[in-house]
């Protein structure tokens, strides 16, 4: 008796490993896995092939990735063209989000606050401190603004909406970008720091005054005070998901050298200014061109099937433009140990 | 007249039934031993090669440094480490006071029927995730704390005073104080706990002839009590400070995670452990990694100095 449990009880791990080792495997940005996971449980619904994904944080995704540990990483923040290179890696991003500014203000609605990229930047520098600053009155005229302090609030954990978000103040504002810069974590000059979407959400919400970042889905299920930001045509579009995608539209992808963009201030009246992408890693010469063809197999079948699960998450779609590009790509790109291109999208 | 053998040989079957296993059962026993301490060797060595390149680089300077900038790649460890030693401090100090009190009136004056219930709550008190103190201490302390704590003090202090610069900060219950009060909380029933195991250790004789000669209950838990566990209690407080040194979770959500030193008593702050937590994820530079790893080594050195200095005043206690 006990030892036909053995064995069945033995034959049952076997059968759950294998069924674990065909599972394409990943690791990385926490921004983008639930998107991941909603499109890996309709995959292995429709095709048999599972995905083990792993919201480890970018950082770790890029290591595991460089340590050969996983099939893919993903981080929410491009890597420069230099270090692709040097590690023999192509990026390509599989969704966008949005960075939104929100308030705290008392009789100030959802929309109703106008702001420069560069005021914004003061605010974050801490040279701007009160709302009724004529900097801030300039461009909200018939706005009624209060004498309150302000209180500046960021992520104290290091993020890809922090990135997005320091990276847009670089670009708008020298002074950020000599005496802050741009990182996951930066020396905030002022304010205080909530961990994750939540917690700057928190913070903003029981602080009379406050203004911080979040991320576009965080903003919009919390029905938050989001702020409009004045974009590179002079216009200040809503945060929407066909605002984001217009920034992605306007964006020049072809002139990107390993597809590292930032969708920041990009051309278009309706393009949102602090727009990204998140980004899949996957090594340029893949040493079992089976694994390499799963991976590249699941995120084409989620560039076909996957923008309606995308956008009910609150994610917005790449355009098919960029898509297509991916596809031409990954052709280009990706190899097996004969040289010959892994995958082919059909 | 025969030789009565000194050492009698033991009855030869059960020492042939039992003898074979001895040396393995040792060796296990042993192994054990060493693989707990090869794990604590391991810890220590991998923390000082991870934490080198950022130690190496600034040298003393990351001890005494404020700066913590990941984009220029300069990193001071001063603030974390007054954050953790402060927010430690002041816990302890709201902690002790309630939990001598609850463990007084566990052992000395609570009716036999209630002293039970209360100590099992007291213990589970002591087993809630510390994910779910900070998440209260995020939406339900920090708020009311602003409300009916900071905003008035802030208010009604006079201007020029020490008090003024004491209570100074953003009004919104994330800072160094709301920081305390939860670590507080959280290492309270633990303490508390602890102390009426200690207390109970005391000799009924011993009590109750105090209580013979006419001592008050007061005067039983001063001269009698206390003195007879004296150096265990200051192991059960190293304890709890050991603990509130590494609390992670709970404190990353509430202390607003500001690195540099606080400047007043509601002023943002962070502890060693909130920023590894917050950073160590998304960290992709080597010396960032190599700083937080630092960091990690001198939480390390902190609280195994702390709970040294318990075990040798709790073992002290124990040979008395």
């Amino acid at each position: 008796m006990l030892k036909t449990l053995t064995a069945a009880l033995g034959v049952a791990l076997l059968a759950g490993t294998a069924v674990q080792a065909g599972d394409i495997s990943g690791a990385g940005a926490t921004f983008p896995a639930p998107i991941y996971a909603k499109w890996a449980e309709t995959y292995r619904a429709q095709t048999g092939a599972g995905l083990n994904y792993q919201a480890i944080g970018s950082g770790g995704g890029i290591k595991q990735i460089k340590a050969k540990t996983v099939a893919f990483g993903a981080s929410d923040k491009p890597l420069k063209p230099e270090e692709l290179n040097g590690a023999g890696l192509m990026q390509f991003p599989t969704v966008m989000g949005g960075v939104v500014p929100v308030v705290n203000l008392p009789g100030v609605n959802p929309g109703q606050l106008h702001l420069t990229g560069s005021v914004l930047a003061d605010i974050y520098m801490g040279a701007i401190t009160k709302w009724n600053d004529p900097r801030i009155a300039g461009a909200n005229k018939g706005v009624k603004l209060p004498a309150l302090p302000i209180t500046v609030v960021h992520r104290s954990d290091g993020s890809g909406t922090s990135f997005l978000f320091t990276s847009y103040l670089s670009m708008k504002s020298p002074a950020w970008q000599s005496k802050v810069g741009a990182s996951d974590s930066v020396q905030w000059p002022v304010g205080l720091g909530g961990k994750g979407n939540d917690g700057v959400s928190a913070f903003v919400k029981q602080t009379i005054g406050a203004i911080g970042y979040v991320e576009y889905a965080y903003a919009k299920q919390n029905k938050a005070t989001y702020v409009l930001v004045q974009n590179k045509a002079g216009q200040f579009p809503a945060p929407t998901a066909a605002n984001f995608a217009a920034a992605a539209a306007g964006a020049d992808w072809a002139k990107a050298p390993g597809n590292y963009l930032l969708l920041l201030d990009e051309p278009g009246a309706k393009s949102w200014p602090i727009t990204g992408a998140t980004f899949i890693l996957v090594y340029k010469k893949q040493d079992d061109a089976a694994q390499g063809q799963s991976v590249l197999k699941f995120f084409d079948w989620a560039y076909k099937n996957g923008d309606g699960a995308a956008g009910a998450l609150d994610y917005v779609p790449m355009p098919a433009s960029v898509k297509a590009m991916m596809r031409k790509q990954w052709a280009a790109m990706v190899k097996g140990p004969d040289g010959k291109p892994v995958y082919v999208s059909k | 007249m025969a030789d009565i053998p000194l050492t009698a040989p033991r009855p030869s079957r059960a020492a042939s039934k039992g003898a074979w296993f001895d040396p393995i059962f040792q060796f296990a026993c042993l192994s054990a031993a060493t693989l707990l301490l090869a794990a604590l060797g391991g810890i220590i060595v991998s923390l000082v090669i991870g934490g080198w390149p950022a130690l190496h680089k600034f040298g003393l300077g990351f001890f005494t440094s404020t700066t913590w900038n990941p984009v220029t790649e300069v990193y001071g460890a001063a603030g974390p480490i007054a954050g953790t030693v402060i927010t430690s401090a002041l816990a302890l100090c709201m902690a002790l006071p309630i939990a001598l009190g609850v463990s007084v009136f566990l052992v000395e004056f609570c009716p036999k029927r209630l002293a039970q219930p209360i100590a099992i709550a007291v213990e589970l008190l002591a087993g809630i995730p510390s994910i779910v103190y900070g998440m209260w201490g995020l939406f339900v302390l920090a708020p009311w704390f602003a409300l009916h704590v900071q905003l008035p003090l802030m208010m009604n202090v006079p201007t020029g005073s020490i008090w003024e610069k004491l209570f100074y900060g953003v009004p919104n219950g994330a800072n160094i104080f709301t920081a305390s009060l939860i670590l507080g909380v959280m290492i309270l029933p633990y303490m508390a706990a602890v102390f009426r195991e200690l207390f109970l250790t005391v000799p009924a004789q011993v009590r109750e002839s105090a209580y013979g000669i006419g001592c008050t209950p007061f005067e039983v838990i001063r001269s009698v009590t206390i003195p007879y566990v004296r150096s265990g209690m200051v192991g059960v407080v190293m304890l709890g400070l050991g603990r509130a040194l590494g609390e992670t979770m709970a404190v990353t959500f509430i202390i607003g995670n500001a690195h540099g030193l606080p400047q007043s008593l509601f002023d943002s702050g962070s502890t060693l452990a909130s920023t590894i937590a917050n950073e160590f994820t998304e960290a992709t530079g080597e010396l960032h990694t190599a700083a937080l790893t630092a960091l990690g080594l001198v939480l390390f050195v902190i609280t195994f100095g702390v709970l040294a200095i318990a075990r040798a005043l709790l073992l002290r206690q124990r040979y008395d």
